[in-house]
């Protein structure tokens, strides 16, 4: 609960940023407390970082190249995409530290692992 | 005299046999063994029956190593048709679809109705991607059907079996079963004498063909053991798009070609995905299973044929 009510206390914060910066700022220029956005790809049945290492609140997008449809499952279960057709992306925001373990839910070999670090 | 018997038969023998009945042989593959089926002889309705496994149609699929995967099911049915003994039935071993869509559940359908045979499906992993997780291929296929779409029937004396192995795959493993489906099966094959004939059959292989890719089945051991006693056993699976064999004490493991396109062969490439094979190759890799059972005959004759022959 403290958690959500701080999340969304700092939501609330970067909005009110926002609306103060206005015109000054230019379009999707990420604010100073935003971690740059990381990627993950899927290329032959395999996921690129296995182990990507980001921090607190990054937006994580997974992205599959394949010609098969694959997708991501975290253990145990703390998020869920749907199949990504070729070319096809999910994205999920870590929004708590720790590691975060997923895996394909169609070909259950396919593993990687999310480290978030604390700000 | 037998012709047809597997156990120990001889070039020489076989030879001898061909002189006597002034005929051909056909040669049959099972499981690695020759089994000799005398041309004269080969009539389903007296010697047995037969059924048809095509597997892996991946309708949808429009990727290089086959940018129209529906035309080339169409060809397979096409195929079946010029069989020149019916088979009694079909099994398809799952991958009817690329993404589960009702547009391609539907082409699917239309063009294995052509066949004009009673199918029996089990599904592939794309066959439960909708959005209701394997609603819309339950909608078509699990009627009278357990759980996700395990089944069993009989025919022809045979006990088929129809397992599901690809629902809650677990992180790092491969095939999945599950105790529910397990104990379902445990109960099926209670009431059935060891003399009954078995074919199984799933999607994911159920025996480890190459763990690192995912080929087999984790809880796949449970199930050969309740098969022991049985003296005749035939497991069928897909998902591989290749053709391998394996002979284990009396059960014989056989999977089938895609209608779709070829995946490599273990070891051979960085992943299992699809392969790209030179124009005018891809016909030569696609295919179709005849099964024959033939009363008194241990293991069925598994023939395969490709699009190209």
């Amino acid at each position: 609960m403290n958690s959500l009510l701080r999340t969304t206390r700092r939501s609330a914060l970067r909005l009110a940023v926002t609306i103060a910066l206005g015109a000054a700022c230019p379009q999707g220029m990420a604010l100073a407390d935003d971690p740059p956005p990381a990627k993950v790809t899927i290329d032959n049945f395999a996921f690129t970082p296995a182990t990507l290492t980001v921090k607190l609140g990054t937006k994580v997008t997974f992205i599959n190249h394949d010609d098969i449809p694959h997708s991501i499952v975290s253990i145990p279960g703390k998020f869920r995409s749907k199949a990504l057709d070729t070319d096809q992306s999910f994205e999920y925001t870590f929004a708590t530290a720790g590691d975060f373990d997923y895996f394909c839910g169609l070909h259950p070999h396919m593993k990687g692992k999310i480290i978030v670090t604390p700000e | 005299m037998s012709h047809d018997d597997n156990s120990g038969i001889s070039r020489r023998h076989a030879l001898e046999c061909m002189i006597w009945a002034g005929t051909g042989i056909v040669w049959t593959m099972s499981g690695g063994v020759p089994t000799s089926t005398l041309l004269g002889t080969a009539n389903a309705a007296d010697a047995g029956f037969s059924f048809l496994q095509i597997s892996d149609s991946h309708v949808g699929f429009d990727k290089p190593a086959n940018p129209n995967a529906l035309s080339t099911l169409e060809e397979a049915i096409a195929k079946v048709g010029k069989l020149p003994a019916k088979p009694a039935f079909m099994i398809h071993t799952g991958d009817i679809t690329h993404l589960s869509k009702d547009t391609q559940f539907d082409d699917a359908k239309q063009v294995i109705g052509r066949a004009g045979l009673d199918v029996h499906y089990v599904p592939g992993e794309p066959d439960i991607i909708d959005e209701n997780n394997g609603k819309a291929y339950l909608d078509r296929y699990g009627k009278g059907t357990k759980g996700y779409g395990w089944y069993s029937f009989d025919d022809h004396g045979v006990h088929f079996v129809g397992l599901v192995n690809v629902v809650d795959l677990k992180g790092g493993g491969m095939g999945n079963l599950g105790t529910e489906q397990l104990a379902w099966l445990a109960d099926d094959l209670k009431a059935k004498s060891a003399s009954t004939p078995i074919v199984l059959f799933a999607h994911i292989p159920l025996w480890t063909i190459a763990p690192d890719w995912g080929w087999g089945t984790q809880d796949s051991a449970q199930v050969l053991q309740m098969l022991s006693r049985f003296g005749s056993v035939t497991i069928l699976n897909g998902h591989i798009h290749q053709i391998m064999q394996k002979v284990e004490g009396n059960v014989t493991f056989h999977t089938a070609r895609s209608t779709a396109f070829p995946q490599p062969a273990p070891g051979t490439a960085p992943s299992p995905g699809p392969m790209v094979v030179p124009a005018g190759e891809l016909r030569g890799v696609l295919g179709i299973t005849d099964v024959v059972y033939r009363v008194g005959n241990q293991a069925l004759a598994i023939t395969d044929s490709t699009l190209a022959g």
